[in-house]
């Protein structure tokens, strides 16, 4: 059993959790607001987001937050309501909010602390904006009475009541108004009242001071039924009243729709189940059936064709809630756990696969083949789970470029494509320092002043555009800037100046490009808060390449620049080919591999021992495996090289073997091994044993490093 | 050292490399495994015989021979792997170490443990936890969490400079 301490730590995690992402999400919408202030489907999230979290956080005892929330949402009802008008000012005092809300949070774990100040700041700016335009704000509106209950938390969860009040004909005499006890009905919840007037004599016979009415009355509510009677506590002796309760939230099966007709009024007593079941077999509507039969009135038809519907209702807005939280939360370190456990069914199915092929029994073959089947669709879906859409981290960028071009007096604009692409959850969370850095280059170094913009006769607005989209077995995600370009003689100048390359060295644009993720590499001539100090792109260099992807930078001086992230879809299984040298296998990765091609002894005479090879007229240089894995064992006469290309360079590697391709589970070999150069990881083959993964541009930057030519010019 | 660690660890595990007989506290030992196969890893150490692989995950597995400046270790049937769980950089890793033969569980009163003597050891005795004695044999109790310390592994780069 949870202890009640417990629970409530659980409670306040998944809080910070959910506050995390509500706060996300107010942030887009604030920031969507901000350009179409008049969208009310938006003006709704905010105030929706800003709703939960008072309400979650007061449940959980962040009070502070609650209170502090509970002014800024007070702000966004007015808008609702249409008494206040979205405003650049109110957009800024909101984002400062939301800051602040999630400095709260943060302090709640101790990490900082909260400057009740600035919490102070933005309630005053924002009374001086509601006062200022609250002057209409006296007709108070029944549609957020109704929605009193919850907030004042009166008790869990809408309970909807069937009543029947049936006041004797001497109610009037008491003085007493019916219709008073019926709006406060109404006040409580979601309310259809029916008035059954069958009763009414007719107008000659009729006498005003008694009383020939009864209401149906469907109730929907958090109130207890006790609070329902309650309201008719001093005509409890003037009048039948029946309450039930006729739909319940957590009782109700979503398959069912509510009862028919028939079912409600035979469960009212108001007809009797043969009778109506005897007049079922005629084609006509239950209700037109009873009232032509006058067993019922329409009256009572009407009451129960409202109860219906207003349990239909009901529910239909409860499925929808149900619908937008068709998701569970699962912890990432569980479905890590999974992903470990598919990556060892892989590897077993693999032995039963291989122990199969060589049994050759056709029971056990075709056993093995169904769990091969198996083990790849869990995979699959496995990796499904993992994938999310990057729309998330974009979103988080669009604040990043507001905030940026107002401290640097540029006007600025983000657009993005493809949000909706999906990777895995690791490599989002990789991506996005990467994303910063190259997102602040852009607005600091890239795009230029307005007026500079203007003289070049460009729009004064700039603009960053942030894409994903998919590419065979890779996500390609790019941003483009309009702005000024990048400078290659400058970086060329700077280059040498930091003793990066050699005076006279030639170098094409790319190899020039590629110079601003070097360490310590800034063009700009002023350094600001922003960027200039050189740290960051070699940050993105490094972070691209720790997840297996590739940077590519196209740029054009004075018309803006294209930086290109190529990126593996998963981290945790690739394609990859297995090879062999002497007893040991190593595992390539097939997204590097063009081809395979042969080489021999002769081969090797022909180029005079230089590594290199004429593949149909190419030259292409090669790295003997063999070599700089240090292994000591005698060549075959025929080897085999593994032709790869990496950022536009073929190397090959020599090997003795080309076993064939392997699903690689990819396993880390931790931390004793963390600084091995030339390899990324490891896997389990077949037999149990453990293969290599080939850090294919490692190995090729860690080769090039050593050859004495390029020794003396690359100082790292 | 202090007398409770002493006090509490009192169960060892033997094993032989080469003729001497070596142990480990057995709180640090998960488990043992006959020796098959193992991966080496290029550009590291001799004494780093490679990786294995234990129920799907990689443990690197280490020739204590190698590391006590014996000879190094040959498959025969007795050959094992003691699987270790130690703390490097302050976390816990699990790890494998080569013995010729494992022998058995012995439990060792804290008075039987005496400090290793500085010198005639020919091992660094900052490795060494104490000296047990038994029916006239010496142990050498060993401390692998010393052995394994972040120094000792650090060769990586050692390694990729003796290559270039």
């Amino acid at each position: 059993m949870i202890g009640e301490d417990d629970g409530l730590a659980a409670g306040r995690e998944a809080f910070k959790e959910e506050a995390a992402e509500l706060l996300a999400e107010l942030e887009t919408s604030l920031l969507e607001l901000e350009e179409n202030p008049t969208d009310e489907d938006l003006i709704g999230r905010v105030f929706r987001a800003m709703h939960t979290v008072k309400g979650s956080g007061a449940m959980f005892g962040f009070d502070d937050i609650a209170e502090f929330t509970h002014e800024v949402e007070t702000a966004f009802d007015m808008v609702r309501m249409g008494k206040l008008a979205v405003s650049k000012e109110l957009t800024n005092l909101t984002l400062r909010a939301r800051d602040q809300i999630r400095t709260m949070i943060e302090a709640s774990e101790g990490k900082t602390t909260v400057d009740h100040n600035v919490s102070k700041e933005i309630i005053d700016s924002l009374q001086v904006l509601t006062r200022g335009s609250s002057v209409s704000a006296a007709g108070q509106e029944p549609e957020t009475e109704t929605r009193k209950p919850s907030d004042s938390g009166d008790i869990t969860h809408a309970v909807t009541y069937r009543i029947r009040f049936k006041p004797f004909a001497d109610l009037f005499i008491t003085g007493t108004n019916p219709i008073l006890l019926i709006n406060e009905l109404r006040q409580m919840g979601n309310c259809m009242v029916v008035a059954q007037t069958d009763a009414i004599p007719h107008l000659e016979e009729f006498n005003p001071e008694s009383c020939a009415t009864y209401w149906d009355i469907i109730l929907t509510t958090t109130h207890s039924s006790n609070a329902i009677k309650d309201v008719f506590i001093f005509v409890d002796d003037m009048c039948d009243i029946h309450v039930e309760v006729i739909d319940e939230e957590g009782e109700y099966d979503e398959d069912e729709g509510y009862m028919k007709l028939g079912q409600i009024l035979a469960a009212r007593g108001d007809v009797k189940i043969d009778e109506l079941k005897k007049l079922l077999g005629k084609q006509k509507k239950v209700g037109e059936i009873l009232v032509d039969a006058g067993i019922v009135d329409s009256g009572h038809i009407k009451s129960a064709l409202a109860e219906q519907q207003h349990v239909k209702e009901v529910r239909e807005q409860r499925q929808k809630s149900t619908d937008s939280a068709a998701s569970i939360r699962v912890p990432s370190d569980r479905l890590d756990k999974l992903v470990d456990l598919v990556g060892e069914l892989v590897t077993v199915q693999a032995r039963l696969s291989q122990t199969a092929a060589i049994d050759a029994q056709a029971v056990l073959t075709s056993i093995a083949e169904e769990v091969e089947r198996l083990t790849w669709e869990l995979r699959d879906s496995m990796m499904s789970i993992r994938m999310l859409p990057i729309g998330t981290t974009f979103s988080k960028f669009k604040r990043l470029v507001r905030d940026l071009s107002i401290d640097l007096g540029k006007e600025i604009q983000m657009t993005t494509d493809g949000a909706e692409t999906e990777l895995d959850k690791t490599v989002i969370e990789k991506l996005n320092d990467p994303l910063v850095h190259i997102i602040r280059n852009s607005i600091d170094h890239g795009i230029e002043k307005p007026d500079v913009r203007e003289a070049a006769g460009k729009p004064r607005m700039g603009t960053v555009h942030l894409s994903a989209g998919h590419a065979g077995a890779n996500v390609l995600i790019k941003i483009e800037d309009d702005g000024a370009g990048l400078d290659k003689d400058r970086i060329l100048k700077k280059a040498i100046d930091n003793g990066l390359i050699a005076p006279d060295a030639e170098l094409s644009e790319k190899e020039i490009f590629g110079m601003i993720f070097a360490p310590g590499f800034s063009t700009a001539q002023t350094i600001t808060n922003v960027s200039g100090r050189g740290v960051g792109m070699d940050v993105v260099k490094k972070n691209i390449d720790a997840l297996r992807g590739l940077v590519e930078v196209k740029s054009k001086k004075g018309t803006g620049t294209t930086i290109t992230l190529r990126l593996p879809l998963t981290l945790a299984i690739i394609d990859g080919l297995l090879v062999k040298i002497a007893d040991e296998v190593f595992v390539i990765p097939l997204a590097v591999v063009e081809e395979c091609v042969e080489l021999t002894k002769k081969d090797i005479e022909r180029t005079h021992g230089r590594h290199v090879s004429n593949v149909r007229g190419n030259l292409i240089p090669y790295i003997r495996l063999r070599e700089h894995f240090l292994i000591d064992a005698e060549e075959p006469e025929m080897e085999q090289i593994v032709i790869t290309e990496v950022e536009d360079k073929k190397v090959g590697f020599v090997v003795d073997y080309v076993i064939g391709e392997h699903q690689t589970v990819i396993k880390t070999l931790g931390r004793v091994f963390k600084d091995i150069s030339g390899v990324s990881g490891a896997t389990i083959l077949g037999d149990g044993t453990v293969a290599l993964i080939v850090d294919i541009p490692n190995l090729v930057r860690s080769v090039e490093r050593h050859e004495p030519v390029a020794a003396d010019t690359v100082g790292v | 050292m202090s007398a409770v660690a002493e006090a509490e660890a009192t169960q060892y595990l033997t094993f032989k490399l080469e003729d001497e007989m070596f142990a480990l506290d057995i709180s640090k030992v998960r488990e043992v495994l006959e020796f098959s196969s193992v991966t080496k890893v290029p550009r590291t150490p001799e004494f780093m015989r490679g990786v294995i692989n234990l129920r799907g995950s990689v443990v690197p597995v280490v020739d204590l021979r190698l590391k006590f400046g014996m000879t190094r270790t040959e498959k025969t049937v007795n050959t094992c792997v003691i699987i270790v769980e130690v703390s490097f950089e302050n976390e816990s890793m699990v790890l494998g170490a080569l013995a010729d033969s494992v022998q058995e569980v012995i439990e060792l009163e804290p008075e039987k443990i005496e400090p290793a003597p500085n010198i005639g050891m020919q091992l660094r005795t900052d490795f060494i936890k104490g000296m047990g004695k038994r029916d006239e044999e010496f142990i050498i109790i060993l401390d692998i969490d010393k052995i394994f310390t972040a120094d000792e592994l650090a060769f990586a780069q050692e390694a990729s400079q003796s290559a270039s």
